[in-house]
């Protein structure tokens, strides 16, 4: 495999001169399209709010004083910590990596299983794992909270069958939430790590199989390392949107904690109407993201692949 | 790029005779067949555009579609904040030859006194509803929502909305809207955190839904909302309760930089016509602020208990839209609830 | 060769995978059979609202709505995945260059801001530059925000590949642009297809970015449908839904009977 250093192959760098001409397709549509829009939001989290949306050009910290501060329901405590915020993007991680977890944990074996398959039949494979998305989320969400209800045919099959008693309340809880983004990114971590193992040289496992190197070690000392970056691709794919979705959380979850997403919608879409706060906590989420990211992109740069 | 511009616009705005006419309205909240009407009596092609909530329309709007829409449909406190705004365009009483058919209690409404900017859609009243076969106790007061019978705890579903839910526990607990007194507000908050603890979710496009599945045995709703839920086989009875309800109204305006302005207003006078403000409350089941609709409205919708409250009950109150200040304190307890 | 592809459990938990995937769409294609008008009630089998969506009222519009979806997201996602490609390219084949962390942060950027937070912004820059909104600015908006779903996987892929293979070729005298064409590219084609179906099925999937850059009267399905299905699915859109289904698997189906076909006569 290769390796850092004198013995990496030459290949890797034979788009050196062309680097530019191929960045500048990204770099102009994401710089005009996103970054124009995203420092006009960046500026936006600056600003005086405007009663009820909107925004007054008026230079202040009070977004990020509001979302960092308490001072009291009535503003008038001395400073202290803010819980609330911080918890709401605790939360929401936490939600968000149980199901990335949840993803990885399906989504390897199936991405495994289409890899293995006869070349001819992996396009179909694939189709498979994708045609579902063409129905709308909105509308599978609420077939999930369907089949899911208290009296729904999950529990009607599960009591059928013998195996509850009564009616298992998945419904309004963060199971439901979990299996909902579960259900939202699937094919998110699956069609990745497809990409990543289809390229695996099965060569290797036998190798290690001569070696006497059992199945699940060849998986975690020679797969693994290999199809990492598919691994990474699928898990960013999964857990970044998770963060901000709020249909799972609303429609499943039943709506009654805040996660990142729906505090932000509220901020823009809602009573709220405080685009600077909505702003703010946009920003803060991107800068965590994007310090992960690049801490990813960074360690990717140093060790070995 | 220009060309491709070009083409797009082209194909976008057709040409028609009598022009066009773009409203901004709620989703499925105006019967096709009377669009077409309209488009049949006057020759002027309708297009609408759609949002999912008062503050959803305000952010676009504020967001630069202003101008591109000639009337939307917000309800009675929204009117009041985008008039303030300079939002809506006026029009004179010769301008809207119908304007005499408006019922007299709704033409000096507090948030467009003698009707300068807008016109009645339908009005009705957000309260709840509770599941007969699941509790057959007395549901007369609001506690039936914030301090449930233990049969109704953890059934209830209430409107993700944070007006109507801080409206209907200032009602309850007695204390009146936009208030700055720190007790009350403490109250308030305090009350809300005990009630959450007794609700299942919280959902206002799912509350008919949740009513009719049986996952929910009560929920906050609108009128016309649960007498759809009635309809449907779920056996709700729909509370004025004893503390007082929310009256709301939603009502057509006139945007300010309206492109069909002559247009609009023919919209507008077409929707005033009895027969056509009966259609839309067929379709909404809730009611018209028109006077002689009554020839023309389904039985069902005519005599909905929904509609039709006992006489004696306490009356509904409007939202008030607060002011910036006290507004963040209920902010604050929104978020409290929620965090 | 079979013994090291095997791993015990990876089957079953495939099946879980399709199951999970599709008992809601069964749910959703039953349902389009509903004489009801309600998803909780069953009131017996009926065509009716197959017939709505061709003949009833809201047929064309919802017709141009799929329309728009489809073309929208064919374009975007082709779109994407070539800016997506030739960025991989410079990203994973570039050597070490000043800008490389900036770019890789860049590039991910639409993924990383909430998408109310895109669509408030994108609708005020829209406005600012005057830009009438419709179906260009939904355009341009899905191909921003489809470049990294399509540039993550062709990236990992890309990153799986040696170079010892174009260098072979090299050695061979191939240039730079015949070893690209004949041999780096056929091998990063699965990362390709993977990266154009996630950025395909995301365009289809949009709403709320959409509805703020979409113009008066310019729908997409999910605009279109959002608003019915908010206040509870009714059969008409289980059945569009069904539809749009049946399209995609003659989609499918064609594209494999090509692939065959290309195979058959090279």
């Amino acid at each position: 495999m290769a390796g850092p250093g004198p013995d990496r192959p030459p290949g890797d760098a034979t788009y050196r001169d062309l680097v530019r001409p191929l960045l500048l397709p990204s770099w102009l549509v994401i710089g005009i399209l996103m970054v124009l829009p995203v420092a006009l939001m960046a500026v936006y989290s600056f600003l005086t709010k405007e009663f009820r949306g909107g925004v007054i050009w008026d230079f202040t910290l009070a977004a990020y004083d509001q979302f960092f501060l308490d001072r009291g329901l009535f503003g008038d405590d001395p400073p202290r910590i803010e819980w609330t915020y911080i918890s709401i993007f605790w939360r929401s991680i936490w939600q968000a990596g149980l199901a990335t977890l949840l993803c990885l944990l399906i989504g390897f074996p199936t991405a495994w299983f289409i890899a293995t398959r006869p070349a001819r039949t992996r396009g179909l494979w694939l189709f498979l794992i994708t045609i579902p998305y063409w129905v709308n989320l909105l509308i599978r969400t609420v077939s999930l909270r369907f089949l899911l209800r208290d009296q729904g045919p999950l529990n009607g099959a599960l009591q059928w069958l013998g195996l509850l008693d009564s009616p298992l309340s998945i419904i309004n809880t963060n199971l439901a939430v979990q299996i909902g983004l579960f259900y939202s990114y699937l094919p998110f971590m699956v069609l990745p790590i497809y990409a990543a193992v289809e390229r695996y040289n099965f060569a290797l496992s036998e190798a290690a199989a001569d070696l006497y190197a059992n199945r699940w070690a060849t998986l975690r000392e020679v797969v693994l390392p290999v199809v990492k970056p598919g691994i990474v691709a699928g898990c960013i794919l999964v857990f970044i949107p998770s963060l901000g979705a709020f249909l799972a959380p609303d429609l499943l979850g039943g709506a009654k904690t805040f996660m990142i997403g729906s505090l932000i919608d509220e901020q823009f879409r809602g009573s709220q109407g405080n685009w600077p706060f909505g702003a703010a906590a946009a920003m803060i989420l991107m800068s965590l993201v994007l310090i992960v990211l690049l801490i990813y992109a960074r360690s990717q740069g140093r060790a070995p692949r | 790029m220009k060309r491709l511009l070009a083409l797009t616009t082209l194909l976008a705005t057709p040409a028609f005779a009598e022009g066009e006419l773009k409203v901004y309205h709620w989703f499925e909240y105006i019967p096709d067949d009377l669009v077409q009407k309209f488009e049949a009596e006057t020759g002027i092609k309708v297009t609408i555009d759609t949002y999912d909530s008062n503050e959803a329309m305000l952010a676009s709007l504020k967001a630069g579609k202003l101008g591109q829409y000639d009337v939307a449909v917000p309800a009675d406190f929204m009117v009041g904040i985008m008039a303030a705004d300079g939002m809506l365009d006026s029009f004179t009483p010769e301008e809207m030859p119908n304007l005499g058919n408006i019922e007299p209690k709704w033409m000096d409404v507090p948030f467009d006194p003698g009707r300068k900017h807008s016109i009645p859609y339908q009005w009705g009243s957000t309260s709840f509803s509770v599941n007969r076969d699941v509790y057959q106790g007395d549901i007369s007061s609001l506690a039936t929502i914030f301090d449930p019978p233990p049969e109704l705890s953890g059934k209830i579903n209430v409107l993700d909305s944070q007006n109507e839910v801080l409206i209907l526990g200032s009602l309850y607990l007695g204390i009146p809207q936009c208030t700055q007194d720190r007790e009350q507000l403490k109250a308030l908050n305090d009350m809300l955190l005990n009630a959450k603890k007794h609700w299942a979710s919280f959902g206002s496009d799912i509350a008919k839904d949740v009513l009719v599945s049986g996952d929910a045995a009560a929920g906050m709703i609108y009128n016309g909302f649960s007498a759809k839920a009635r309809a449907e086989g779920a056996n709700v009875e729909y509370v004025y309760p004893k503390e007082g309800h929310v009256v709301w109204m939603d009502n057509v305006v006139l945007l300010k930089d309206a492109p069909n302005r002559e247009n609009a207003l023919k919209f507008m006078n077409f929707l005033l016509e009895p027969e056509n403000a009966a259609a839309v409350t067929n379709y909404a089941a809730y009611t018209s602020g028109v006077m002689g609709v009554e020839p023309f409205l389904d039985d069902a919708i005519k005599n909905s208990p929904e509609n039709n409250p006992p006489p004696g009950i306490t009356p509904g109150v409007f939202a008030q839209a607060c002011d910036q200040e006290t507004q963040k304190l209920y902010d604050a307890i929104w978020t409290n609830l929620k965090k | 060769m079979k013994g090291v592809r095997h791993y015990p459990g990876f089957l079953p938990l495939t099946i879980v995978c399709l199951v999970v995937l599709y008992t809601p769409l069964i749910v959703v294609a039953v349902y389009s059979f509903n004489a009801s008008t309600s998803i909780t009630s069953w009131g017996g089998f009926s065509l009716r609202w197959y017939g709505e969506v061709f003949t009833g009222r809201e047929a064309t519009r919802f017709g141009q709505a799929a329309w728009n979806s489809i073309t929208i997201a064919l374009m975007a996602a082709t779109t994407a995945t070539v800016i997506a490609t030739a960025a991989a390219l410079a990203m994973v084949r570039g050597g070490p260059f000043r800008g490389r962390q900036a770019s890789f942060a860049l590039i991910n950027l639409p993924l990383m801001v909430p998408e109310i937070v895109i669509a408030v912004a994108t609708l005020i820059f829209f406005s600012t530059i005057g830009l009438k909104t419709g179906y260009l600015t939904i355009l341009l908006a899905h191909i921003t925000f489809c470049i990294p779903f399509a540039y993550l996987p062709i990236a990992a892929r890309l990153e799986g590949i040696e170079g010892t293979y174009e260098q072979a070729a090299r050695d061979l005298y191939a240039t730079r642009a015949q070893a690209f064409r004949l041999i780096l590219l056929p091998l990063m084609v699965p990362g390709i297809v993977s990266g154009w179906l996630l950025a395909f099925i995301i365009s289809l999937d949009d709403f709320i970015i959409t509805n703020f850059v979409k113009g008066a009267g310019m729908e997409t399905l999910p605009t279109a449908i959002f608003g019915s299905v908010k206040q509870g699915i009714k059969p008409n859109i289980m059945a569009i839904s069904t539809l749009m289904l049946l399209v995609s698997v003659l989609f499918v189906t064609a594209a494999y009977l090509i692939n065959r076909r290309g195979r058959q006569t090279p």
